[in-house]
């Protein structure tokens, strides 16, 4: 599915602000895969999302889709096939438009000189209804208005509306409160699961990296220090983790957001 | 007559044929967020062009070299900003100056009079003879373009690739993670509103019979002031509604600029005028918020800050008018200084209101 093969990123490299950001990383993505990821900060977590959605190219390794070597492909036409949230909710939002606006933009569907249609309006309403936060009554309001877990909804169903192949969650319930981010998790796992989508999320909440997904990577200083999945994954516990991460790294988890909960 | 009917009427006429640069800039500005100073020199550009073509009988294909040229133009400065990576102010400021010397070459001299060339106004002329609506010729081709402009910006805003222009000026990142290259539709963008620019100078050179190399100096500033009078106006609601206001914005700047000239205004002084209203209109949410501030601040002492504003502006405007009557050299400059007094006097006394009606509602 995705395939990662030695990657590195260094940034401003030959000065005093050299830093490693990724260190000859590998990863190998299955189909259906649902890979949480945890680390400390500056482990390089964000950076491999962006190494793979095309923010920067590599120094060096190749990042292949699908059987299809996109390390030079631009950002804008891996977008179609990888979805990325973010934890800011107003990244992935245009909020002087309306909501069906956004939609219509994100669906891509009828052509360049196509209109929103009555179908489309239909679709959208159907869609909106299933996240369960009253938005298919204000598909004419500009998102603007909206609260920030609202717009993290909508940005979900938008990179999902067409389900891409890969779906990026970078602390994508970070910045809300704990209702609405456990609201936005539950339709997170709602939608990965119904439209069967391989799916990767850093996260802070150290119980989540283990309870959601299949699969759990933990990365420092560029790379990935340990990959688990199956039996022995179901059997870890938080503490495990902390102790794993000292073990192989010689200092403390630490992350500024971490929950250990 | 202190203002008679003919006034009014050109007034009109040029108003809706400069609200097509306005609407340009509704496009670029507005819409996607650039703020192009290439305007002065597209439009410029436009009416040589068409002045040209013009001149060889052909007002219509007129029309369209200034369209074309136009496009050219905002191709070249979206060129710079996106895929040159020069600053979009920088990007606009170089084409303007390259394009003085295109249109100098273009015209060969510094001003090419139309008078014996046929134009589309000359031609709306014959045909409306003899009707009732044989006076106002001018209006009626003026209007037709003017809505054939805001009937292309509505309708093409509403199309997929209209929203991504929209979506472009507001959310990069999320035009870019729909899959759709923003320097693309900055390109797009550009190259629509730069032709509406350019279709504007084309029809005020037919409208003038006359092209200057000066005549689209502070054409950009003028725009933004009939945009933002007509927002200001208007609201910013629905975009077929913005794209009305910012026509009436326009005639509203030319029907103010009539009647300045009746009172015997400098007509040097109007570009002061518009660049006073572009300051004022583009600072106005900021300022008002400091006062805001400092107004609370003050009233834990018992001052109101409003009031001393309102106050000295009031005293100020009665200032001004006393020195327009009394003095007789610089009669034009006085009444535009009462006049400025005036209107943020009024100013302060709605922002005082709305303070007192927020703090009611909050106690």
């Amino acid at each position: 599915m995705l395939v990662l093969d030695n990657v590195s990123k260094t940034f401003n490299p030959g000065t005093v602000n050299s830093k490693t950001a990724l260190d000859r990383l590998s990863l190998h993505v299955l189909p259906g895969d649902f890979i949480t990821i945890i680390g400390s900060n500056g482990a390089g977590k964000s950076t491999l999302f962006n190494a793979v959605c095309g923010e920067f190219y590599p120094d060096s390794g190749t990042v292949t889709l699908d059987g299809r070597d996109i390390t030079w492909l631009p950002m804008h036409k891996r977008a179609a096939a990888i979805g990325h949230l973010f934890q800011d909710p107003m990244r992935g939002t245009a909020p002087g438009m309306t909501i069906e606006e956004n939609l219509a933009l994100a669906s891509g569907r009828g052509g360049w000189f196509g209109t929103i249609s009555r179908q489309d309006r239909e679709f959208f309403r159907e869609r909106l209804a299933e996240l369960d936060m009253g938005l298919e009554d204000r598909m004419k309001q500009p998102v603007g208005l909206l609260s920030g877990g609202q717009r993290q909804a909508l940005t979900l169903l938008m990179a999902t509306v067409n389900p891409p192949k890969l779906l990026l969650l970078d602390e994508h319930t970070a910045a809300l409160d704990p209702a609405t981010a456990e609201k936005v998790t539950e339709l997170t796992e709602r939608i990965v699961k119904e439209s069967n989508l391989t799916c990767l999320m850093v996260t802070h909440n150290m119980q989540a990296a283990l309870d959601m997904g299949s699969r759990t990577i933990m990365m420092d200083a560029g790379r990935i220090i340990y990959d688990t999945s199956g039996e022995e994954r179901k059997r870890l516990t938080v503490a495990d983790l902390m102790d794993l991460f000292r073990a192989r790294t010689g200092a403390a988890l630490d992350n500024d957001r971490m929950l250990l909960r | 007559m202190f203002i008679s009917w003919g006034i009014i009427q050109s007034a009109v006429e040029l108003g809706l044929i400069y609200s097509m640069v306005a609407l340009a800039l509704f496009l670029s500005y507005s819409m996607l967020n650039v703020c192009d100073l290439s305007t002065d020199g597209c439009y410029t550009l436009g009416c040589s062009v068409g002045s040209m073509v013009a001149l060889t009988g052909h007002p219509v294909l007129a029309l369209l070299a200034a369209i074309g040229s136009g496009i050219c133009s905002g191709f070249v400065t979206a060129f710079l900003q996106t895929r040159m990576k020069i600053e979009s102010l920088l990007a606009g400021i170089i084409v303007n100056t390259g394009l003085y010397t295109i249109n100098i070459m273009i015209l060969g001299k510094a001003t090419v009079s139309l008078n014996d060339a046929p134009t589309v106004f000359t031609w709306m002329k014959k045909v409306l003879a003899g009707t009732p609506l044989a006076d106002c010729y001018k209006l009626v081709v003026a209007l037709c373009f003017v809505i054939l402009t805001v009937l292309f910006l509505v309708l093409f805003l509403r199309t997929r690739l209209g929203l991504s222009i929209r979506a472009t000026g507001n959310n990069k990142d999320m035009v870019r993670s729909s899959s759709l290259n923003p320097t693309t539709m900055i390109t797009i963008g550009l190259c629509c509103s730069n032709a509406i620019t350019a279709l504007g100078g084309c029809l005020i050179g037919e409208y003038n019979k006359t092209c200057d190399i000066n005549m689209g100096t502070g054409m950009v500033t003028i725009a933004l002031a009939s945009l933002i009078i007509g927002e200001t106006i208007f609201g910013k609601k629905t975009v077929p509604w913005r794209a009305v206001g910012v026509v009436i914005g326009a005639v509203i700047y030319r029907i103010v600029v009539a009647v300045a000239l009746r009172l015997n205004m400098p007509a040097t002084a109007l570009k002061l005028v518009s660049a006073v209203i572009v300051a004022v209109a583009i600072s106005y949410p900021t300022v008002v918020r400091a006062l805001a501030l400092q107004n609370r601040r003050l009233s834990t002492r018992g001052i109101s800050l409003y009031r001393i504003l309102q106050a000295a502006f009031a005293a100020l405007t009665v200032l001004f008018i006393l020195l327009s009557v009394f003095t007789s050299g610089s009669r034009p400059l006085m009444i535009l200084l009462a006049l400025l007094c005036a209107v943020f006097l009024i100013l302060m006394i709605t922002a005082d209101r709305k303070e007192r009606r927020d703090s009611h509602a909050g106690a």
